[in-house]
């Protein structure tokens, strides 16, 4: 295959990594990181370093747009990064440690579990009283819906800080993953609405990616003619996820979080088993 | 300065930021591809070419330039934080100062501790 051909196939599927990263808050990593290794027999530290790329593409590219529209909420978003990346600091640090192929097994049938969770609305009638601490950090705020701006409150916000940090912590470890459980926390546990969660994730993605990119950097995982396909494809598709996203059904959102979840549990569960998370 | 302002004022900034590195990165690709296109692919074997900030003199000529943009990209979320920053410390917000800054920090520290 000569450079032409390669470059092409990496852009149409970085556009659809993009496009799907941006809907579901999870950054480009889930698509582009096993095709370039399974498909197309890249060496798995270029393709981490092309994922970490696709991560930062993903995440400035759509959150231009959804930080502009009022979806993200910047303050919940600065206030948990301090978790995230304190933990993938941490979780770097604790790599020597860890059983990595376990860990990689033991999330993925987490996250197996959690896409099926992820479906549903979660019942917020019976946490609805807000937390005291959320209006202290002033996180409540409003998103534009379909007949204007909708107001809400976050609950639970110290759960929410901590699982944070798991998940900041696994991004140190595993690479990849972290944008499931931001979404997951967001959504499940502190209950924001679907479409800030994932928005809220797309924003803090990015910065937790930069926390990593120095060490990226350093030991050449990112290389040029390979990043360059992957950070055109994914910006051009996430343009286009973002556009898209205003109109979207939540149900209809939750469906397509729950699928490209459920494929990341198996790519982790297969990583673990086979060996290939080093 | 109000949160809504600061909202619009981190949109366009990350806007400028991603479209100066797509286009940086899109000339730099249209070399690289034009100089190399018919060359073939060889991602097989991981080893490790110049690498770090200095690489961009070692580079040839396309790859350096799309390595310039790729820099320019990584900058974004970096340059949203530090406006951030600034953001906050004009609504005279101090505990979202505090929290920032805890942030840049980290990000400060991680970049750093990979470089030097």
């Amino acid at each position: 295959m000569n450079v032409l051909v390669f470059s092409g196939i990496v852009f149409a599927v970085s556009a659809l990594a993009g496009f799907l990263g941006s809907l579901t808050g999870l950054g480009g990593g889930v698509v582009v990181t096993p095709v370039l290794t399974l498909a197309l027999g890249v060496d798995l530290h270029y393709a981490m370093g092309a994922s970490l790329v696709s991560v930062i593409a993903t995440s400035s590219g759509a959150a231009a747009a959804y930080v502009r529209e009022g979806y993200s909420n910047i303050r919940v978003g600065m206030f948990l990064e301090v978790a995230t990346t304190v933990g993938a600091v941490a979780g770097a640090f604790l790599m020597a440690a860890v059983p990595v192929a376990a860990l990689a097994v033991t999330f993925g049938v987490v996250l197996l579990y959690s896409a099926w969770l992820a479906l549903k609305e979660p019942k917020r009638s019976e946490a609805r009283e807000a937390d005291p601490l959320a209006a202290r950090l002033k996180l409540n705020s409003s998103f534009p819906g379909p007949d204007g701006a909708v107001t809400y409150l976050v609950t639970r916000v110290k759960t929410g800080f901590g699982l944070m940090f798991g998940a900041g912590m696994l991004s140190g470890l595993l690479g990849i993953g972290s944008g499931a459980m931001k979404v997951i926390a967001m959504d499940q546990v502190m209950l924001i609405p679907f479409k800030v969660s994932t928005t809220t994730s797309n924003f803090m993605i990015g910065v937790t990616a930069a926390a990593s990119v120095g060490i990226y950097l350093g030991k050449g995982y990112i290389t040029p003619g390979l990043a360059m396909p992957v950070m055109l494809g994914v910006l051009a598709g996430s343009l286009v996820g973002a556009r898209h996203l205003m109109g979207a059904k939540t149900r209809a959102l939750r469906r397509i979080f729950a699928a490209v979840i459920a494929v990341l549990a198996m790519e982790m569960i297969y990583n673990g088993v086979s060996g290939g998370l080093k | 300065m109000t949160d809504r302002r600061l909202e619009l004022i981190i949109g366009t900034l990350l806007r400028v930021g991603v479209a100066l590195a797509a286009s940086v990165v899109l000339g730099g690709g249209i070399w690289y591809l034009a100089a190399r296109g018919m060359a073939p692919v060889d991602y097989r074997h991981f080893h490790a070419g110049p690498h770090g900030f200095g690489s961009l003199g070692m580079l040839s000529g396309p790859e350096a330039v799309m390595q310039l943009g790729l820099l320019i990209l990584i900058a974004t979320p970096v340059a949203r934080v530090i406006f951030s920053l600034v953001g906050f410390a004009l609504e005279r917000d101090r505990v979202y100062v505090a929290i920032t800054l805890a942030v840049l920090a980290v990000l400060v520290y991680s970049i750093g501790s990979a470089w030097w």
